[in-house]
């Protein structure tokens, strides 16, 4: 075949996979909003629910799920930090590191409902949290240590070497090395897991299922210790177990949700690229 | 030479890399206030030699060092802490190694993992020793400027600087301008024999011309082993060794 040919041939489906990949989230986004948009007042989202989720607002759920995600995220990320430098610049290359690190990965790959049922056994029913924004967030944050882990494991592994050399050659202690001239460089990254947590945090179900989510609360959560309700699960029950619920509430419900995320993000997105600024090498 | 006190003595050195020999049972004391030059091939223990000295070596993982080395006649591992030794024996890289933060955070970054804080001492170490490394006059302007941002040659007196803020008592130099042109070379060799009038300095180079340009004394370092060991003018003239006159007259290495 003609090389210009196939070059173009092969362009064009290199450019058709993409197309492919980015299609669906412009679907998604577009049927969300045509179907949603309507709904958004701002009584939905500074009210509450009335006459059992068929009118009213879902001020409730959005806070809800922010107090879950700021839970799960100050738990994890300080945790999951701190493992992550204790691999990196401590352990080394041992037996116990290697096994940690299996752990990780396999605790990456469990299922999210399996979360929700030791968050049940273990901080509803064994630590008597009951069902709980603390049991909630705690087990969010539980789920999304492997990602925080892992990606703050990357960027503290692409710091150059020699800074660290350089640093204890000047008499650091390495501690100091670590907490100076390791960790500032290493933030972008660890914001960026981050991100990723958060992201999965805010829109998982399952793990929030047996350990807050209410079905239907209308009134604001008092302390950790109350149940509350949370977007993903209040879209689920919206959704499926309630009957005449107008369907511009359902996705009204699911475009709130998917700003969260993004505002999230975004936040999180600007907060590392401010970090980044100051990287010079 | 002969009257001088002694500042490094080393005996009975080896160094294994996971059961390969780095270095083999080295005798040698340092004087203080000389520029003692280290000479040999590649693969010949002259840097293992030089991060023996302030203990960077045990960063090395599977790296085994065994014999005493003094300074001052203080055992490096039981009479001193680390952090302790490596403010006193401080080295300058192969390759310009600036942090990635300003000029001053380079140079005041030992003094305040030391606890340095106040600004006033902190200035004056800065010009202190920029002055001394010679890089005062080019950067006083714009100390709060990236390091990156200097040239090689720069960064390199930079590194210098940062170790002399501390105040050591050994200057480390390892190649220290294998990186750069024969301009900023000449001024780094400048500045070392200014330099050795207050410190110790150990020099290992790559380049044979330049242990003979600045070395009071220098030693020849050969797969391990010290071959030779004496002024650098005896070595370059009248060699004991036939490997080492090998090496310096450019047969091999």
């Amino acid at each position: 075949m003609n090389p210009r040919l196939s070059q173009k041939i092969a362009f064009s489906l290199l450019f058709l996979a993409t197309l492919l990949v980015v299609l669906p989230v412009v679907v998604i986004l577009a049927i969300i909003v045509a179907k949603g948009a309507s709904a958004i007042s701002w009584e939905f989202l500074f009210s509450m629910p009335r006459d059992g989720m068929r009118a009213g607002g879902i001020l409730p759920a959005i806070l809800g799920t922010l107090y879950l995600v700021l839970g799960a995220v100050l738990f994890a990320v300080p945790l999951g930090v701190a493992a992550a430098v204790y691999l990196v610049e401590y352990s080394g290359n041992n037996r116990f590191s290697r096994l940690v690190k299996l752990a990780i990965v396999n605790l990456a790959g469990v299922p999210s409902v399996v979360y929700g049922l030791f968050g049940l056994g273990i901080f509803v029913i064994f630590f008597r949290f009951g069902a709980s924004i603390l049991s909630g967030a705690l087990t969010l944050g539980i789920m999304i240590l492997p990602v925080i882990i892992t990606s703050s494991r990357e960027a503290l592994e692409s710091v150059p070497r020699h800074f660290r050399t350089v640093s204890l050659s000047l008499g650091a202690s390495r501690w100091q090395t670590i907490r100076h001239s390791v960790l500032p460089h290493a933030l972008p990254g660890i914001m960026t897991g981050m991100i990723l947590g958060l992201g999965r945090a805010a829109g998982e179900t399952a793990p929030i299922l047996f350990t807050v989510a209410a079905f239907y609360l209308p009134r604001l959560p008092q302390s950790v210790f109350d149940q509350t309700m949370a977007l993903p699960y209040h879209l689920y029950v919206i959704s499926t177990q309630v009957p005449g619920i107008p369907e511009n509430v359902r996705y009204g419900t699911a475009l709130v949700l998917l700003t969260l995320v993004l505002l999230l993000n975004l936040a999180a997105i600007i907060l590392r690229s401010r970090f980044r600024g100051k990287k010079k090498w | 030479m002969v009257n001088r006190a002694t500042k490094f003595s080393i005996q009975g050195l080896h160094v294994q890399y996971g059961g390969m020999y780095a270095l083999r049972d080295l005798n040698l004391e340092i004087a203080a206030n000389e520029i003692f030059t280290v000479i040999g091939p590649a693969n010949s223990g002259k840097s293992t030699f030089l991060n023996s000295l302030n203990r960077l070596i045990d960063l090395e993982a599977h790296s085994r060092v065994s014999g005493m080395i003094r300074l001052d006649g203080i055992d490096i591992r039981a009479g001193l802490e680390v952090e302790a030794l490596r403010r006193k024996v401080g080295i300058v890289f192969a390759l310009p190694l600036p942090l990635p933060v300003s000029i001053y955070e380079n140079v005041v970054y030992g003094l305040r993992m030391q606890g340095v804080r106040d600004a006033k001492s902190l200035d004056a170490a800065v010009e202190r020793s920029l002055i001394e490394s010679y890089l005062w006059e080019e950067v006083k302007d714009r100390l709060r400027t990236p390091a990156m941002n200097l040239s090689g040659g720069q960064q390199q007196r930079l590194c210098m600087a940062r170790i002399l803020a501390g105040q050591p008592d050994v200057l480390l130099f390892d190649e220290p301008t294998s990186g750069l042109d024969p301009i900023s070379t000449a001024r780094i060799e400048e500045t070392m024999l200014v330099l050795k009038e207050k410190y110790t300095i150990v020099l290992v180079t790559n380049n044979v011309a330049q242990a003979a340009r600045v070395g009071d004394r220098t030693a020849f370092f050969l797969m391990g082993e010290m071959i030779e060991v004496s002024e650098t003018s005896t070595m370059f003239t009248t060699p004991a060794d036939s490997r080492t006159s090998d090496y310096i007259t450019g047969k091999f290495g």
